[in-house]
């Protein structure tokens, strides 16, 4: 897929605001995310950058503004959570595990094929773990885990993928591995967003970046974004709800 | 001897041969349903649908006493109306699932109770209890035998969703609304194969052939597959140990099944290799790499 620069953005923001019961986490957010963009989204704790991705995720109703997808079905991104919630205690093998990533083409009862078992492989490949296929997932370590939910996303071949805090609590060496997978990625002109801490990490490898204290701070080159009265001002975020706040006249 | 034992009863007796026929058929359903129930860490959600059924038939059994028709009626009803309620308020609300059940299946007890109590009891509502296994007719065993059929088709169909679900319900949601479709009919296999247990072996204690097996097989194998067979083998095995114990001491047939499960679950807790007592106590030695 070769898609010029000028393409329709992969997401567009107007006035965007998310949140819980009334309390905005995402404050009027507006912007555009271009086709093939490798975008981080920093911020402190409690910044909004997970309820962001729900929102891009169709799983939080806006409470105001709105995104636009550019025509993809939420269900056609590929969405990797904090700390994703897998039953780890569930008697299931790695292997059958990548496979899910093959439900948009198999769906309920497509069969798994010669050609995606090769896929499915490949994707093990890719992250390191061959020679796991018949392993139970409650036998692998928590890097070991991600990789496994890493291939599975390789194997849903998004054209636009969320990631959520990917890196936390993993070795320098997986880190490094599955960066290579996000370049490559983004070598494929994939929209990859993806919230990160570690900020040395996202100069080195993010060419933009959004910097969310619940209102955008900045979003831009990541250098700017980055900038140290752009984060003094993101760290000066009050984290507290105001149960007598007023509503919001913007 | 041996035939004497474990023929002979079967061979002579034709409410034997029904029984046997009939525990088969209850296992089929009945291993699969009682496996994913605990995967899905569902077990006590069985038992709360066992309270749920239990008003319902006896609605039914007010309405026009021992009917087949009427109990199974009565009971589906009230199984599927609260598993449904429950699972609706559940994905509709901050409520999780365990909350909405309670609530459904206490206001279907209750419910129960105060007309029952607008009649007054009888002696017959024993079998809807505790059910009557040594005397199944006809049209009971071809109604367990259609809910044996219906759930492993139904689950064949839904198995991936369902296993999807189970493993890391965030994706499959971000992938496809067969999630609580697949949950829904999933419930209403839970309450079809407890109606269908409730005629052998009483509402109360249908859902021991489910958990009890399903339980057990967890002590001996680590594959999803393989716990599937093995809950309905035991279930299967604990059905004919269960009439034959029955048959030779003269115990009431329900109680004697469910109980020799629960021997055999107690002697796995104990011996299970997958994570048994003795196992976790006195490992194997371990290997270099």
């Amino acid at each position: 897929m070769s898609a010029a620069p000028g393409d329709a953005p992969a997401l567009r923001f107007r006035n965007l605001t998310l949140g819980y019961e009334r309390h905005p986490a995402v404050h009027h957010l507006s912007g555009e995310v271009e086709t093939g963009a490798l975008l981080a989204i920093c911020g402190p704790n409690g910044a909004g950058k997970s309820t962001l991705l729900r929102g891009i995720m169709g799983q939080l109703r806006p409470l105001g503004g709105s995104i636009e997808r550019a025509g993809v079905d939420p269900r056609d991104i590929a969405y990797l959570p904090q700390g994703a919630q897998v039953d780890r205690s569930f008697p299931i093998s790695v292997y059958d595990m990548v496979c899910m990533g093959l439900w948009r083409s198999a769906g309920l009862f497509g069969g798994i094929g010669r050609k995606d078992r090769e896929k499915v492989r490949a994707a093990l490949a890719a992250v390191g773990l061959e020679g796991f296929e018949c392993r139970p997932i409650g036998t692998l370590s928590g890097g070991q885990m991600q990789r496994t939910l890493f291939a599975r996303l390789l194997l849903q071949d998004a054209r636009l993928i969320l990631l959520d805090e990917p890196f936390n609590a993993l070795d320098a060496k997986t880190i490094a591995d599955l960066l290579d997978l996000v370049r490559r990625w983004h070598g494929e002109r994939r929209t990859i967003l993806a919230v990160l801490h570690d900020f040395d990490l996202v100069r080195a490898h993010f060419p933009q970046t959004l910097l969310l204290a619940r209102s955008p701070v900045a979003w831009g080159a990541t250098a700017e974004t980055l900038a140290p009265d752009n984060l003094l001002k993101a760290r000066r975020m009050g984290e507290a709800w105001h149960d007598d706040a007023p509503a919001c006249a913007a | 001897m041996f035939t004497d034992i474990f023929i002979a009863p079967f061979v002579e007796f034709e409410f034997m041969q029904r029984a046997l026929v009939g525990v088969f058929a209850l296992a089929l359903g009945a291993g699969p349903v009682g496996a994913f129930l605990m995967l899905r860490r569902m077990s006590l959600t069985g038992d709360a649908m066992a309270h749920a059924i239990l008003p319902g038939a006896a609605i039914g059994f007010l309405v026009s006493g021992l009917d087949l028709f009427a109990l199974t009626i009565g009971g589906l009803a009230a199984g599927l109306l609260v598993a449904v309620g429950a699972g609706v308020v559940a994905r509709a609300t901050e409520l999780k699932e365990d909350a909405s059940l309670a609530a459904f299946y206490l206001i279907s007890l209750a419910l129960g109770v105060l007309i029952l109590s607008l009649k007054g009891s009888n002696v017959d509502l024993l079998h809807v209890l505790f059910g009557t296994v040594l005397g199944l007719d006809d049209p009971t065993l071809l109604l367990v035998a259609g809910i044996a059929t219906l759930t492993l088709v139904t689950l064949a169909v839904i198995w991936r969703p369902l296993v999807l679900e189970c493993v890391d319900p965030a994706f499959l949601s971000s992938v496809s609304r067969a999630g609580a479709l697949a949950h829904i009919a999933f419930l209403a296999m839970v309450v079809l194969n407890l109606v269908g247990g409730f005629h052998a072996l009483g509402t109360l204690l249908s859902v021991g052939l489910m958990m009890l097996p399903a339980a057990t097989a967890r002590f001996w194998v680590r594959d999803l597959t393989a716990l599937v067979v093995c809950a309905t083998a035991i279930a299967f095995v604990s059905g004919v140990v269960g009439l034959l114990v029955s048959y030779h001491l003269g115990a009431p047939s329900g109680p004697a099944i469910i109980l020799v499960a629960g021997v055999a679950y107690l002697f796995s807790v104990v011996l299970g290799p997958a994570g048994g007592i003795l196992a976790r106590r006195w490992p194997r030695r371990h290997l270099e790499a």
